[in-house]
């Protein structure tokens, strides 16, 4: 009962529209974008016919679920909007391969996107929705780890910097990413602080974009493609408030903790480090990816700046993580960028990846961590 | 026997020197007066003092609440409500606004002697507190100062007594406000003192001392108002006082803080006044007041208590841009929008969290949580809490960030996870903290303080302090 998901559901055709300031393009642009070049990708002329039903999850759109039927004219079917933070992408896949699962539908459309572009400022907004709330900025959400972690295991900007060094790398790779643009570790040094330890280098790209999958049973598979993908786990999990946490230590962030615990099991994973070839994390800020490493599994608690000083995480290293870029460079339209990280696994998992694909993968994660941070989202893929 | 029984005051911390604002370097020793800044206001200083006023009193025990202040940010709204809420008094109390006049703090405390002498209730809690604005590079900015005093009155053993008290009212345009005014509008300065501060400050004095049968030379201590430092020396000569009975008025060091001037000043003697020690209070706004008060022998001030001498050994100078900034007299390119601002009832349903920064121990483990859940994070028991006030306990800080993205006039906005004392954690910014002092583990305690003014108004919460 408590199997999960591993080997019910594959992927079939994925798509990912430019990811920027897309000044000239709407959201319904950029999903169209992202649809069909899925649709293409798993070989579907008659997607009006062919798919059952959407999930789709975006955090900033106000017009719900009908931006993507419209955009698409995908009528008289089930089109659902999912909203779970920065773990939207990744929850709308999940409800996805679910209800194939459950036996719903037979093939099911997947999009994420975000447009936070349209509205004037250059990062995140401030929300004021109460008193109390203040200051919502998500980079001084993230950084609460900062002073304690670098306290307790001697890390300290440098080590942090090398992450945005290279995804600033990587992202040079990828043709759709936002920045191309090598940077080094001084220029992240350098950068104004935006909060403490985070400078601007430190923090992702916020950008606009879409990504599409499509998915379906997996005996239907090979109707599509015969170089499907396999989901193997998909999980989200709701952590508590880290900030009323009672004696949280801030070193660790629990979401990722209970999402990578589901998500192993589900995939039948003992050993993270060696049994996943690549990931794709939540690299919202730096410190955010380099937590993430430990809270997976890929390395001890505390060995992190280690592994970083290594390049256990490079393109060339033992676990290339951000392989295309990721947030920091790729870009991160909020509610696009698990399904993002889908579009580059499966792509790495096909060998389809260009400059930056990775030799052998044959099992690739995916991870999203949000709010402040209480959510996390896990997927695994892999090849039959 | 009527009188004082405990008092507070509040000075912001931030100095601007005259130096300073006259685009030159802060000199040592020079004259500087206090400035609120931009998380501060009445209220806010207000709640301040009177948390200092409070300490070691049960807060259960106060009957009532003015509030006197000519600068307090709603028309239509009660300030003495919402600063009782935030001193988490209890609710069958009298509140009332005492505004208008920059003798309303002496007249609040007038009122409640009285209201207390005649039984009508118990005690009172009287808060003077002012925040007055002057035109940048007026005389007025120079003039001004920002501070708040609080005074509990009861029948029982007071520190202080009232003898006698007068009043004199009058008619006269010689400083003002209106409802669209910004800035502190003021006639000449010679017709103000001839026939303002000038002809009522006397006839007030003297007719007390008449009632009283008391000549200065039998006065210890004269707290005076005065609208300048030249205006308050000849004030004392005229009455007939020798400057070493006159209370520093404080010029150079805080300004005239308006309604705060006087009870400011009656808290400063109160710190070193001897038992049988004979105190005269006077101040001056569309008319004039005096009282007399007699030091009893509970006189004695405590090095702890958090008076007008305390608050002048804290000081932190600031330069003058940093100051328009902060009191929001720089031009922006937007103006903050003017909307319905946050939701009302959100405001009433949070009121025990925002403003009285309440939280809640859990019947069945024990575990403090904030704000108030339904069902414990801890056992999962549901509705099963006793409400706890957190503003008066201390925490620690358990980690913290500098956030230069939050929009704040002076960025860094350090924002912090405290942990409070006896369990339970709170977000929230630290202030009068300078950033290398920042750390893991810094003792705090909680200040309530403006947060931001979405919908045109301030709104309040706590944030955390270094402790005292």
């Amino acid at each position: 009962m408590r199997d999960g998901i591993r080997d019910k559901v594959a992927i079939v055709g994925v798509g990912c529209s430019q990811f920027g300031e897309n000044w000239d393009m709407g959201p319904a642009d950029m999903i169209v974008d992202a649809a069909y070049e899925a649709y293409a990708d798993a070989g579907l002329d008659t997607p009006h016919e062919r798919i059952d039903a959407v999930f789709c999850g975006s955090i900033y759109s106000n017009r719900g679920p009908h931006e993507v039927a419209d955009a698409l004219k995908l009528f008289h079917r089930p089109v659902t909007m999912v909203s779970n933070y920065c773990a939207t992408g990744t929850d709308a896949l999940r409800c996805g391969v679910m209800s194939i699962a459950a036996g719903m539908y037979d093939t099911v459309l997947v999009v994420g996107y975000d447009k936070p572009k349209d509205r004037g400022v250059a990062g995140p907004s401030v929300v004021l929705n109460a008193v109390r709330d203040l200051p919502q900025t998500p980079a001084g959400w993230f950084s609460f780890a900062a002073a304690c972690y670098f306290q307790k295991f001697g890390a300290g900007r440098e080590d942090l910097a090398r992450i945005a060094v290279k995804n600033h790398h990587n992202g040079t790779l990828a043709p759709k990413s936002m920045l191309k643009r090598e940077i080094t570790v001084a220029d992240v040094l350098s950068a104004r602080m935006i909060s403490w330890p985070f400078g601007l280098y430190d923090c992702a790209a916020q950008s606009d974009g879409a990504a599409a999958a499509i998915i379906t049973r997996r005996d239907l598979a090979r109707t599509f493609r015969d170089d499907f993908v396999l989901v193997k786990a998909v999980t989200v999990q709701a952590g508590p408030n880290p900030q009323t946490d009672p004696g949280h230590d801030f070193l660790s962030w629990k979401p990722t903790l209970y999402a990578a615990e589901d998500a192993y099991r589900q995939a039948g994973i003992t050993n993270p480090r060696t049994q996943i070839d690549i990931a794709q994390v939540h690299d919202c800020f730096t410190l955010t990816e380099l937590l993430t490493y430990e809270d997976l599994g890929f390395c001890q608690k505390g060995e992190a700046k280690a592994h970083i000083a290594a390049g256990t995480f490079e393109l060339s290293g033992a676990l290339p993580v951000n392989t295309d870029g990721g947030l920091k460079s790729f870009g991160h339209p909020t509610g696009a960028t698990g399904v993002r990280m889908i579009y580059e696994n499966t792509l790495q998992l096909q060998g389809r990846a260009g400059a930056r694909q990775v030799k052998d993968v044959a099992v690739a994660l995916s991870h999203n961590i949000g709010g402040h941070p209480t959510a996390c989202g896990i997927a695994i893929l892999g090849m039959p | 026997m009527t009188g004082i029984t405990a008092y507070g005051a509040y000075v912001p911390p931030t100095r601007l020197p005259f130096s300073v604002m006259a685009g030159k370097r802060a000199g040592v020793g020079g004259p500087e007066r206090a400035v609120a800044w931009h998380d501060e206001d009445s209220v806010t200083m207000g709640v301040a003092a009177a948390v200092n006023c409070l300490r070691g009193i049960a807060r259960e025990s106060v009957g009532g609440v003015f509030f006197a202040s000519t600068t307090y940010a709603f028309r239509e709204k009660q300030a003495a409500s919402l600063v009782a809420k935030a001193l988490d008094l209890r609710r069958d109390i009298v509140t009332a606004d005492i505004a208008g006049s920059l003798r309303a703090g002496t007249t609040a405390l007038r009122t409640a002697i009285d209201a207390v002498g005649a039984g009508r209730v118990s005690s009172m809690l009287v808060i003077a507190s002012d925040c007055r604005v002057g035109a940048p590079g007026s005389a007025l900015e120079r003039n001004f100062g920002d501070g708040a005093a609080a005074f509990l009155v009861t029948n029982d053993q007071p520190l202080a007594a009232l003898e006698d008290a007068v009043a004199h009212a009058d008619e006269i345009v010689d400083v003002w406000r209106t409802d669209a005014d910004r800035f502190v509008h003021s006639w000449e300065e010679r017709f103000v003192l001839d026939h303002g501060y000038g002809d009522n400050v006397p006839k007030a004095v003297s007719a007390l001392l008449r009632r009283t049968g008391v000549v200065p030379a039998e006065v210890d201590r004269l707290v005076l108002y005065g609208p300048d430092e030249r205006s308050h020396a000849a004030m004392v000569r005229s009455l007939g006082f020798k400057r070493e009975q006159v209370q520093d008025p404080l010029f150079g060091r805080l300004g005239n803080t308006g309604t705060a001037f006087a009870p400011l000043l009656l808290v400063a003697a109160l710190e070193v006044a001897r038992p049988g020690e004979r105190l005269l209070i006077a101040s001056y706004g569309d008319g004039a007041e005096a009282m007399t008060f007699r030091v009893t022998d509970r006189a004695g001030h405590s090095a702890t208590t958090r008076g007008v001498s305390w608050h002048l050994e804290r000081r932190a100078v600031t330069e003058y841009d940093a100051y328009l900034k902060a009191r929001n007299l720089t031009a922006r390119e937007y103006e903050a929008p003017r909307d319905q601002g946050l939701s009302a009832t959100i405001h009433f349903r949070e009121r025990d969290a925002d403003i009285s920064l309440r939280g809640q121990t859990c019947r069945r483990c024990g575990t403090a949580q904030f704000p108030r859940q339904r069902v414990c994070g801890a056992c999962h028991a549901k509705d099963d809490f006793e409400s706890v006030r957190l503003s008066d306990r201390t925490g620690t800080v358990v980690t913290y960030t500098f956030d230069y993205f939050f929009p704040c006039p002076e960025p860094p906005t350090i924002v912090t996870i405290v942990e409070v004392d006896g369990g339970c954690r709170l977000h929230m910014q630290l202030v009068n903290c300078p950033a290398k002092e920042t750390r893991i583990g810094l003792p705090v305690e909680f200040v309530f303080r403006k947060i931001h003014e979405v919908g045109g108004r301030p709104n309040y919460y706590w944030k955390c302090a270094p402790t005292s």
